[in-house]
């Protein structure tokens, strides 16, 4: 199989699907720039600039989805979908309930997401979990280029409407474009197994609601999506080496969400630890918290998570999301081990 | 309000802000400061115009091209270096970045979504309104903000309550890499006239012709005669922002060169639209492409230069110097602190 980078594989999918169906249509803030190749195979009718107006954007992407259309909303980082809340949230995402299931939205809003290159918490949210919090509304974050083409044909496919979340540290094309990679100086901590990596042409589609078990193990269980899977795959490799078998788990998807997976996980491990790049509150950790309860799995559980605002200093931004250190340490706890340096340093304090 | 602007202090703000983000663009280079970076070059001769007519107690409310207003706005320039190295000890305790400082001293706020400073300044105009003492509030937006409906919404609040507010639409022409013509519809002057606004056209590199304009506006807005929207003509020079892949390609042959061979491979890619369709695309993306070059190379554009012309030539040049100095001083106090920050 090709490899291709994180960037190509969502284009491969959309292009794909843009030639098998004229339906399909692009649009949003400078995209005939940003998605220059597809605007140059499929033209100024299906590849669409819109004005810097993200609520007309997503209620036109809506009203296109309703009638017949297949169109993809490129809101550009998805703090800004909140200026368009209202289209997503109070419409696209009711359509099908009020309409008794006879009217769906096809529609899929891509956006770029997440922190660690310095932009601060009004560029560097993760959102999903308040995203996934309504009903009507798929979430999908990919973590690896094969499932960035396939996430991206599923939610093409999908009856809609769905988030495709894309986060800024696996795309090379955002990480150019806010300047972050053009630095050498700029130190970003990019993890390479989800920037590059093998996808099949064409790209195969990655069904929503399922999970993906990255490694096997069995005396804890780390949950995440997006960089998140990265960052846990180093922590639990650093953990096996003190003797921890350590799961990681990549849910994909943050709605519908794979409970099975997560169940059958807690089950067998005894010890969940999600990492989410998302807030803490009202979000996708406490609703793993509540499926392991509700399962009565008897699983302890503990989580990684963004506790406030992001800063934007890169130290305190770091401390902020969720870190192979940070990971490493709650998972010590969690199984009851508090390594002596944390002891020692608690004591200090 | 004298009738004649002080040119001479207003050329020193020009230069105190020119010179500031010179230095930010050094350290952004030089992976000191990270994230995204827009500069407000080419923006001087409108903040320094308005900014002069400001008294402390009124506000500021201003997009991610925050630096500039900042500055001229009497904020701390060490201050603003140590918060845009991630400092401590910086303004907003390095925790705000350029998209976001606040100063609530100076009753200044910056915001890194577009638009978003017309509503703000509207809860500033409405705080000056109430407490009666003659207060104003100024927001700076691009033209490519006037299509958020949040603008819109804002103008015609402002309007009805009259509210002492200057709205500064600083006209680039762009909203981002796209031609601002392609996607805003019936002109700036006539949209804001739609909401009863009186509308005042300058061109934004001249700096006294942005002086009395301004003067006026917050003069009238001082007085309870409510608000006004001021168009000022600027340029764009360093791109959207830095890293601007538009601006490299404008600017660099080489990255020129690299992205012309996939732009043709794209015409001919896969199946899709036909060729009269394709090469229409590849004809706008040419265009935009020489839009941003010609702008490159468009001479008489830096409102510090025709503001330097006005100048007696060694008056001009001891204005720079001091400036410089400033400026340097300010960098050098800010590197001496702590900087938060991975290796």
């Amino acid at each position: 199989m090709p490899r291709t980078t994180f960037s190509q594989a969502i284009e491969l999918a959309l292009s794909a699907a843009m030639a098998e169906d004229d339906r399909v249509l692009v649009l949003g803030e400078d995209v005939q720039m940003l998605r220059r190749s597809l605007f140059l195979r499929f033209g100024t009718q299906r590849v669409r600039n819109t004005p810097i107006s993200e609520s007309a954007m997503l209620g036109t992407a809506l009203g296109a989805a309703m009638a017949g259309w297949r169109p993809v909303a490129e809101i550009m980082f998805v703090d800004f979908v909140t200026v368009a809340m209202d289209m997503l949230m109070n419409h696209a995402a009711k359509l099908a309930t009020f309409s008794n299931g006879r009217w769906r939205a096809p529609l899929v809003v891509r956006a770029a997401c997440g922190g660690g290159y310095g932009d601060a918490g009004q560029h560097e949210q993760a959102l999903w979990g308040m995203l996934a919090g309504v009903p009507g509304l798929s979430v999908v974050v990919p973590s690896t280029p094969a499932d960035a083409a396939g996430l991206m044909l599923a939610a093409l496919h999908d009856p809609g409407p769905v988030v495709f979340l894309e986060h800024k540290l696996l795309s090379q094309d955002w990480l150019e474009a806010v300047g972050g990679h053009s630095r050498a100086r700029a130190a970003l901590d990019v993890p390479e197994n989800g920037t590059i990596g093998e996808v099949s042409f064409p790209p195969e589609a990655t069904p929503l609601g399922q999970a993906a078990l990255r490694r096997p193990g069995t005396n804890l269980a780390l949950v995440s999506v997006g960089v998140g899977v990265h960052r846990c795959l180093s922590a639990a490799a650093t953990l096996a080496d003190e003797g921890i078998d350590t799961a990681v788990l990549d849910l994909r998807t943050v709605s519908p969400l794979d409970r099975e997976a997560v169940t059958e996980l807690a089950s067998s491990t005894g010890h969940v630890l999600v990492v989410d790049e998302d807030y803490t509150r009202g979000g996708l950790s406490g609703e793993i918290a509540a499926v392991i309860a509700e399962r009565d799995t008897g699983a302890r559980f503990g989580r990684v998570t963004c506790e406030g605002t992001i800063p934007y200093a890169r130290e305190l931004e770091r401390e902020m999301l969720p870190n192979e250190q940070r990971i490493v340490t709650a998972a010590h706890r969690l199984l009851g081990r508090e390594s002596r340096q944390a002891a020692s340093s608690q004591r200090a304090r | 309000m004298s009738a004649q602007p002080d040119l001479r202090s207003l050329y020193r703000q020009m230069c105190r802000m020119r010179y500031v983000e010179e230095t930010v663009a050094g350290l952004w280079n030089d992976g000191l400061i990270t994230g995204e970076m827009h500069l407000g070059t080419g923006e001087e001769a409108t903040i320094a115009g308005v900014a002069a007519h400001l008294r402390p107690g009124d506000a500021l409310s201003v997009d991610y091209r925050s630096t500039p207003p900042f500055v001229a706005h009497g904020v701390d320039l060490e201050a603003i270096f140590r918060e845009l190295l991630g400092d401590a000890g910086g303004l907003d305790g390095g925790r705000a970045g350029h998209m976001h400082l606040l100063s609530p001293e100076h009753l200044a706020a910056a915001s890194g979504i577009v638009g978003a400073s017309a509503p703000v300044v509207c809860g500033f105009g409405l705080a000056a309104q109430l407490d009666g003492r003659g207060q104003v509030a100024v927001a700076f937006f691009g033209d490519g903000a006037v299509n958020e409906g949040m603008v819109m919404e804002s103008l015609n609040l402002a309007s009805v309550w009259r509210l002492p507010v200057v709205f500064v639409c600083k006209d680039n022409r762009w909203a981002v890499t796209t031609r601002s013509r392609s996607v805003t519809a019936g002109g700036l002057r006539h949209r804001a006239r739609g909401f009863g606004l009186p509308v005042v056209t300058v061109d934004g590199r001249d700096v006294a012709a942005v002086w009395r304009a301004a003067g006026r506006a917050v003069d009238n807005a001082r007085r309870g005669l409510g608000p006004t929207f001021l168009i000022a003509r600027v340029e764009r020079l360093e791109g959207h922002f830095l890293g601007d892949p538009l601006m490299q390609v404008a600017r660099n042959t080489r990255v020129l060169t690299a992205e012309v061979a996939p732009l043709v491979a794209g015409v001919w890619s896969g199946p899709g639209a036909g060729l009269p369709v394709r090469l229409r695309s590849l004809m706008r993306l040419s265009q935009t492409i020489a839009a941003a070059m010609l702008g490159q190379v468009r001479p008489r554009k830096d409102p510090l230069m025709l503001t330097r012309g006005l100048l007696e030539a060694s008056q001009a040049a001891a204005l720079e110097q001091e400036t410089r100095a400033e400026v340097a001083g300010a960098l050098a106090a800010a590197r001496g602190g702590k900087v938060l920050r991975s290796a």
